[in-house]
């Protein structure tokens, strides 16, 4: 018997609540006092398809969801016969015996298929079909010997907005399911315990914590246009709005977006764009405006893959190449790609404050696996105390009522900073321009002028390099392979150093690195000096933070895993890698 | 009290001689003057073409941005901080090509934006190609066996786009230009002026002396500028006789700014920023919990 260690899905069609009951059920786990890791898996489309939901469970923290599958909820027949294969000797396979299933369907090695009607069950209790995930999730509660109350408190809280009735429906769908589940126990080897003495935790994505981060930094001007999964940033701060008094723009596209973001920039809001990778696309002259104008904006793009459409709904790291250099010309920019939720919260406020103090745009890289990923996190894991808003050389209005000599918005500085005025004061009255400019913002085409205007932007990333951290290091000191990753594949690349080393110490360590422009250069010499071989792990087909790396160290990687298919790391996958590491 | 020499400017203007941009700029500061708006009290958002240059060549605050998209940087600007005037200055390539869609966004927002579209029915700073409002049949470096497309009708489109305060002037009548630019800094939602301006240099038939026997003030009419389609009308009046004035006005529609929850405290920019409170920090980790 395994106890606390285990995977559940939950698959069925779009529109059939996969992905609430996933979300639900990781809460309930996490009342409960286990940690989890939840993931949802989804097509782009609004009804039909397959969609299914990965609940993983533990009594230590998870960072990544895994490949087997203990407990299978089949809410579709196609359920059972794309995860089948997945499930694990001595798991199960719950399925809706309401559903035309073929006998042969029904057979795998050691696993057991149970069908009970769950479609039956969720219209007695609940009087809707609708609630035959409840049911699932019940009967889950049930077979595993997880307490019902933590899974009640969920219901009651999710569903109280539709009304008393439904409550108690899914309470009692719930309540069926259970029953019914408890009569399988015994034949059920995966169980899930409640800690009773465990602290509460957070249950949330990527997005939540970099949106919780930035609204903290000051982030009250937000401009969009929807595209997954950059529009859950958006959704969330919409959604804090009006009770944080954040300016929420649903713009014609994303050009407006970005240029609406620049105009609140420019009048001194902390404003923020969220997109995906199509999106900054379009937003890429608006970039260049940033840079040549020096307004303070920060990007966030959750990336999924290209090019073009790609899959909308699906996962890569595609476009840190691009984004270092997208724009005609050169300006410096920041570019930074949380890997932990806990980075993503930091990222967040750090973001503006580098905005502020550089004038210039800060690009934020998530992706879909970390902006849809759910996992638990400690309650002081996110420290808001530590948060500041640093608006950098932004003249105050006793600064500028000390103004005597005509303000020049564009100085020539040592630092390559020139001290910001918000328009409205009248000592300041000056132009920004996209044009080059001299000192007062006028358009020049004078060679001094422009080699000047040039060397002082570019004279920022001197600053702006003593901002960067380096990559951290993660496992042994010295290990026969160090691998290097970035953004969100630490989560199942951490496990994956964890289970290699278990097996043989001193296999595995890794470099992980969220600050990636201004590249940290002499941090990561020292780092790769002492490596033995180094293998790149990356989402995307050409291995663009090994191009980065060779290009500012000139060192290459001895191999490369790349996973450009659409889905996630798993740690299984990495460690698999023998089998797929190419050169 | 503010006058126009407040606005004065070390730049001098690159504009051909007899360029209509001279009227714009004059009728600008006019306005300004008039209205007794100082210098810092305005934010000038401009685009890209020969009238862009507008900040530059006087002492205003100004945001020369990108070709086509001065409208949602003004929007933007205008949420950040409506305690501040916010105008638009562009041509017609930038306003009515590239930014179509900006303006028809900007009209049905009523968001509070006077937007000056400076429109010579060419494109002067890439030298003389035809613009969205050129005539069908002008021969141009990119038509030279003549323009096919139909022009676009920016008061029409505005109009039906739901803009509040929608007026037409031209260069060649300064006071009058100045008066409109007025009205529509006094209007609190969008605000089109399109102004009629020749461009003597890459668009000699529409020049001063095509414009002049052919304008008439709607003023001097008995048009009633709240007759929505009274003004739609005359806004496609184009040919022997052409209309300038106020087409359409109304102020009972609600600006965009006014309606926005986060803004209910005040301009976003006058509010102090600070950390979250405790309590509001236990209120956002108890979402997730």
């Amino acid at each position: 018997m395994t106890t606390n260690e285990m995977t559940i899905r939950v698959g069925g069609e779009a529109g059939h609540g996969v992905e609430s009951s996933g979300g639900g059920f990781c809460k309930a786990l996490a009342r409960g006092g286990l940690h989890v890791f939840g993931l949802p898996d989804y097509y782009s489309r609004i009804r039909g398809g397959h969609n299914f939901f990965s609940i993983r469970a533990s009594e230590r923290p998870l960072y990544s969801h895994a490949e087997p599958v203990h407990l299978l909820l089949a809410l579709t027949e196609e359920t059972i016969t794309r995860h089948r294969d997945e499930i694990v000797e001595g798991g199960a396979i719950v399925y809706d015996s309401n559903l035309k299933v073929s006998p042969e369907e029904l057979v795998g090695d050691g696993i057991q298929f149970i069908g009970i009607p769950m479609s039956d069950m969720a219209k007695e209790t609940a009087g809707t079909v609708l609630a035959r995930n409840t049911v699932a999730l019940g009967f889950a509660s049930g077979v595993t010997g997880f307490d019902l109350d933590p899974l009640q408190s969920v219901i009651r809280d999710n569903f109280a907005r539709k009304g008393q009735a439904v409550v108690d429906g899914n309470l009692a769908a719930v309540e069926a399911g259970y029953q019914e589940g408890k009569k399988h126990a015994a034949d059920f080897p995966f169980k899930l315990k409640r800690i009773p003495d465990a602290p509460p935790r957070m249950v949330l994505n990527g997005t939540d914590a970099f949106a919780m981060g930035a609204l903290a930094g000051g982030c009250r001007f937000v401009a969009g246009y929807p595209m997954t999964p950059g529009s859950l940033a958006l959704h969330w701060m919409a959604a804090h709005s009006e009770r944080y008094g954040v300016v929420i723009k649903h713009a014609e596209d994303e050009i407006a977006a970005i240029n609406m973001a620049i105009g609140a920039a420019h009048m001194g809001a902390r404003a923020l764009v969220p997109t995906s990778g199509g999106g900054f696309s379009l937003m890429v002259e608006g970039l260049g405006l940033a840079g040549i104008t020096e307004t303070p904006v920060v990007i966030y793009n959750a990336q999924r893959p290209g090019p073009a459409t790609g899959l909308p709904t699906r996962n890569e790291q595609g476009d840190l190449l691009f984004m270092l250099h997208a724009s005609q010309g050169e300006f410096p920019r920041f570019l930074l790609a949380p890997g932990t939720y806990e980075e993503a919260f930091v990222a967040g406020w750090r973001a503006f404050n580098l905005a502020d103090k550089y004038q210039t745009p800060v690009l934020v890289l998530s992706d879909h696996y970390m902006a849809v990923a759910i996992r638990t996190v400690e309650m002081d894991a996110f420290d808001f105390d530590a948060v500041e808003i640093d608006r950098g050389e932004l003249l105050s209005e006793a600064d500028l009522d000390a103004l005597s000599d005509s303000y020049l918005r564009f100085r020539v500085t040592e630092s390559g900073v020139s001290p910001r005025a918000l328009p409205g004061h009248p000592r300041a009255v000056y132009v920004s321009t996209s044009n080059e400019h001299d000192e007062r913002g006028a358009i020049t085409e004078d060679p001094e002028l422009r080699a000047a205007q040039v060397d002082k932007r570019m004279r920022k990333m001197i600053g702006m390099a003593e901002e960067m951290s380096a990559p951290s290091l993660y496992g042994p000191p010295v290990a026969e392979t160090t691998f290097v990753s970035w953004g969100s594949t630490y989560g199942p690349l951490r496990e994956a150093v964890d289970r290699l080393n278990a097996r043989v110490a001193g296999r595995a360590n890794f470099l992980h690195f969220a600050d990636l422009w201004p590249f940290p250069t002499e941090a990561v010499n020292e780092a790769l000096d002492s490596a033995r071989q180094v293998v790149a792990v990356e989402v995307n087909a050409t291995a663009q933070l090994a191009t980065l790396i060779r290009a500012n160290t000139g060192r290459s990687v001895d191999g490369r895993i790349l996973r450009y298919d659409g889905r996630s790391f798993t740690p299984e996958y990495i460690m698999s890698w023998e089998l797929r590491v190419t050169r | 009290m503010v006058t126009r020499q407040d606005f004065k400017s070390p730049e001098l203007p690159t504009w051909c001689k007899g360029c209509g941009n001279y009227g714009v700029l004059n009728a600008i500061k006019m306005a300004l003057a008039e209205q007794d708006i100082a210098p810092q009290q305005i934010v000038i958002f401009t685009g890209i073409g020969c009238g862009s240059k507008v900040p530059h060549y006087m002492k205003v605050n100004g945001f020369h941005g990108l070709h086509g998209r001065p409208l949602p940087v003004a929007a933007g600007a205008r949420l950040a901080n409506h305690g501040i005037k916010i105008m638009t200055v562009h041509g017609d390539g930038d306003g009515y090509g590239m930014g179509l869609g900006h303006f028809a966004h900007a009209a049905r927002r009523n968001i509070g934006i006077v937007d000056v579209v400076q429109n010579n029915r060419v494109y002067g700073l890439t030298r003389g190609q035809y613009s969205p409002t050129s005539d069908p049949g002008m021969r141009t470096p990119t038509s030279p066996e003549g323009a096919i497309d139909r022009p676009v009708p920016p008061l029409a489109l505005a109009i039906t786009m739901g803009a509040t305060f929608v007026a037409r002037g031209y260069a060649g009548e300064l006071r009058h230009l100045a008066w409109l630019i007025g009205q529509a800094l006094q209007h609190t939602g969008y605000a089109l002026v399109d102004v009629l301006q020749p461009c003597v240099t890459f668009n000699r038939p529409s020049a001063y002396d095509f414009y002049n026997p052919r304008v008439y003030r709607l003023e001097e009419t008995d048009h009633d500028m709240t007759d929505k389609s009274a003004a739609w009308k005359r806004a496609l009046e184009w040919g022997d006789r052409i209309p300038i004035g106020i087409f359409y006005r109304v102020e009972d529609v609600p600006t965009y700014e006014e309606q926005v929850p986060a803004l209910k405290a005040g301009p976003l920019v006058k509010r102090p920023l600070v950390k979250l409170r405790p309590e509001q920090v236990e209120e956002l980790r108890a979402e997730v919990v």
